[in-house]
């Protein structure tokens, strides 16, 4: 019988049929230890999207979407201070339909951003981890965020 | 028998080599945030689209102005910290990651504190 190292074997099959045909013996170590072979935890992609879930995503991603917001905000606050030109540069973005509807977007970000982070602060506090407690104030934040958003534009619109 | 230093097992940050600090001020901007956010956002929905006088009037007050600079530097102390966090996440080359963190660090130093440096220009300008 020939001698046949796994290298060569390798470079005569496709890595994968080779791995099929010569499976791993399971060696539990680390933090496998006693999970015997049930499967790992299954990836973002194929997971099933959750309220949950989703909330925690949006949390994050309108987290990065007011730092854009934050940077427009400091842009004119800067230029109030340099001069009534450069003051109605900025003004003239902001108050373009383009800037009307960052603004409306920023809006939404922000005043969802600040109801779930209430929500997270609830969370570190000790309060609300049962299932229901989690959906309810959930809800309760959103619709908390949508108001508070018209609520604010309007304010802007009516001034 | 432990290589630990007593000193270090009592800071106890380990391969970590951080602590609580960075969950902590986290959640103290965030209260900051919610608590100054109404008296910073109403003011300033208003002012937006104003004229330049208007508005610099309106932050000449000193309620305005306190308010509006606290936020600054509060809103970019805490925008550090979350996209520091994100960075950590999803960027895993350390030489750009860390980049990432210093730029996202001086950044945010910049914009708080020029912002927070224009509404004291426009507060105390005569």
């Amino acid at each position: 019988m020939p001698i046949v190292s796994p290298q060569s074997a390798l470079r005569a099959t496709p890595r994968h049929q080779w791995k099929a045909a010569n499976p791993m013996p399971h060696v539990e170590t680390g933090a496998d230890v006693g999970r015997g072979n049930r499967p790992l935890s299954p990836h973002l992609q194929v997971y099933k999207p959750q309220m949950t879930s989703v909330m925690s995503a949006f949390h994050r991603i309108t987290g990065v979407g007011n730092s854009l917001g934050a940077a427009l905000v400091a842009w004119w606050f800067i230029a109030a201070a340099t001069g009534e030109g450069a003051f109605d540069f900025i003004d003239g973005l902001l108050t373009s339909w383009l800037g009307h509807l960052v603004l409306l977007g920023f809006t939404f970000s922000l005043c969802y951003h600040l109801c779930n982070g209430l929500r997270h602060l609830l969370w570190d506090a000790g309060y609300g981890f049962e299932l229901d407690q989690v959906r309810t104030t959930g809800l309760v934040a959103m619709a908390a965020a949508a108001m508070m958003a018209v609520g604010l534009f309007v304010v802007g619109w009516a001034n | 028998m432990t290589m630990l230093t007593p000193r270090a097992r009592v800071r106890g940050l380990g391969s970590a080599k951080g602590g609580t600090e960075h969950w902590w001020t986290q959640r103290l901007s965030a209260i900051s945030l919610a608590v100054l956010a109404p008296f910073f956002f109403i003011p300033f929905a208003i002012a937006l689209g104003k004229p330049w006088l208007e508005v610099v009037s309106m932050y000449k007050h000193p309620f305005n102005a306190i308010v509006a600079a606290l936020f600054m530097l509060a809103v970019f102390h805490h925008m550090r910290l979350g996209l520091q966090v994100v960075i950590e996440d999803y960027i895993h080359a350390p030489a750009l990651r860390t980049g990432l963190i210093i730029a996202v660090k001086l950044g945010t130093l910049l914009l708080g504190f020029a912002a927070a440096f224009s509404i004291g220009m426009i507060a105390f300008a005569v």
